[in-house]
């Protein structure tokens, strides 16, 4: 019974095996973006990226059609081209960067769902928005766990920096330490695995489940590297319910794994060890300590 | 040991400090007093190479601008974010061990030192964000103790710390004195600076004085440091009605 609903389908099905490492790669990658959007409170700059993906990938699909290498560069150049702006914008004008960041968030989408209605049809557009998590083909899973790979090796070389940065900026500035470079690197990342989730999950899903297990990590760990590891972990568990129960229950893949993801959020949020709202004795015991 | 000639620093478009020239010997201890906005944050964010002059020159003597330790004001800090006091200690290292060597044993040997020094021993594991701010203001001490920096800057590093937090940190400043550093901290307690610093520099956005304490703290030049410091208030509300 239990091996009927838990292993049978992925011993059965290679598609449901192929869309689990895709999640997987997926959930290595994007839980330490996720992770220090939600610490460096960017968790709307992480969904404007999500979105700037949108127009380029359009672009991509407008030349190409539907083209996996077409649309992940359009997409990563487009998702690049807005963080550097926003950062820019922040710098010469009296903007502050989230604002700035909420604007590009709506015009992106909008000339995103634009770009894809002007050539293609609804299902294009669906296939943008949400992903098709269960025709992953090898280049896709290629791209996945390339992407995934540097990412994670990247955060190791820049992590000790990064993490320094976003506690003290003026002390990286003052010991000389390039500060800003950390702080790129960190976007250019955070783009390319959201690039990456788009083909799978699409641009909205993809950004959901990384913030989503991001934001319920806080309930469970401490310190960053724990973030990561439970983000990580929150990720990939919801990905393997969500496949599981879209599989049994006939449901679109997307938003049930990410909907996953939410009941982990929520049961996280109540229940959690840290300042969990029916465990908020732990903020007097964590206080103590 | 740093020597200012003609020092003029512009901060976000406003002259800050105008035409500063002197000198901090070796070893000395000195306090940077004035009104609010005479530039005294300026000054030191520039002696520590964080904001270019405009105007002048800073003589490090051979000394590069990362081998001066900045505590800046505590609101610079993102206390929501999750580090564990003791790793905001070894953040000290930095100017040694970079993003990307190993810290080692010594690295740590040093970070616990330090924080007992500041009264802070078997806080290592606890999170920075649920210290007190005087206990915070303490772990920051021992970032500076640990970065083992010849010229050491303090921004306002007493303000909204109980006092047998300040006696400790006053104490441990005397014992950097001893050791040949050169220690200069933004103030704003006179008692405390005629009782604890044995020079002073004061500033209105130029020079006022600078030398021995009893002589810069003198009722004349208080009186002219806060006299500029009404004009420019009354400088700033015809731009300000006009706008």
């Amino acid at each position: 019974m239990l091996y009927q609903w838990l292993v049978a389908p992925f011993a059965d099905f290679a598609f449901l095996r192929r869309a689990l490492v895709a999640c997987l790669a997926l959930s290595l990658g994007g839980a330490p973006v996720g992770v220090f959007l939600v610490l460096r409170r960017m968790s709307l700059i992480g969904d404007t990226l999500a979105h700037s993906v949108l127009p380029g990938a359009a672009a991509g699909f407008i030349i190409a059609g539907l083209s996996l290498p077409a649309m992940s560069l359009g997409g990563f150049v487009a998702g690049l081209a807005v963080a550097l702006m926003a950062g820019l914008i922040s710098r010469i004008t009296p903007q502050k960067e989230d604002a700035s960041f909420a604007a590009f968030f709506t015009i992106s989408l909008a000339l995103g769902v634009l770009m894809v209605s002007l050539r293609g049809n609804a299902v294009d557009l669906m296939h943008v928005l949400f992903g098709s998590i269960l025709a992953v083909d090898d280049p896709a899973l290629y791209l996945m766990a390339g992407v995934a790979s540097v990412s994670m090796a990247v955060f190791a070389l820049i992590y000790r920096g990064l993490v320094a940065e976003c506690f003290d900026p003026t002390f990286l500035r003052a010991v000389k330490a390039p500060g800003a470079l950390y702080h790129s690197l960190f976007l250019v990342l955070a783009v390319a695995n959201l690039v990456s989730g788009f083909q799978t999950l699409g641009t909205l899903m993809a950004v959901g489940l990384m913030m989503l297990s991001a934001t319920a990590a806080r309930f469970w760990a401490g310190e960053v590297w724990g973030l990561i590891a439970v983000a990580a972990g929150i990720s990939f568990g919801s990905s393997l319910v969500g496949l599981l129960l879209s599989f049994h229950f006939d449901l679109p893949s997307g938003p049930t794994i990410v909907l996953a993801a939410g009941t982990v959020y929520l049961a996280s949020l109540m229940a959690g060890p840290r300042q969990g709202i029916l465990t908020g004795g732990a903020r007097r015991r964590h206080l103590q300590r | 040991m740093l020597t200012l000639d003609n020092l003029t620093i512009t901060y976000e478009r406003h002259p800050a400090v105008h035409h500063v020239s002197g000198h901090f010997d070796e070893g000395s201890l000195t306090a940077l007093v004035g009104p609010n906005g005479a530039g005294k944050s300026s000054l030191i964010k520039a002696l520590a190479g964080l904001l270019k002059p405009s105007g002048g020159h800073i003589d490090r003597h051979g000394l590069a601008p990362s081998d001066i330790a900045y505590l800046p004001q505590m609101t610079a800090i993102d206390d929501n974010f999750p580090m564990s006091v003791r790793d905001v200690v070894l953040m000290g290292h930095w100017r040694r061990v970079g993003a990307f060597i190993s810290l080692g044993k010594a690295a740590f040997t040093a970070a616990y030192e330090a924080l007992r020094a500041v009264g802070l021993e078997g806080f290592e594991k606890r999170r920075f964000s649920s210290l007190s701010v005087g206990q915070q203001q303490r772990a920051l001490f021992a970032r500076v103790m640990v970065a083992d920096c010849p010229i050491i800057l303090l921004d306002e590093p007493f303000s909204a710390i109980d006092t047998r937090t300040v006696d400790d940190l006053l104490a441990l400043i005397h014992r950097w004195q001893g050791e040949g550093r050169t220690l200069i901290a933004v103030l704003h307690d006179m008692a405390q600076i005629r009782a604890h610093f044995p020079q002073s520099l004061l500033l209105a956005r130029r020079l006022i004085a600078w030398g021995p304490t009893a002589e810069v703290l003198s009722a004349a030049n208080l009186e002219a440091a806060r006299l500029m410091g009404e004009a420019w208030d009354d400088h700033a509300e015809p731009c300000a009605g006009a706008a």
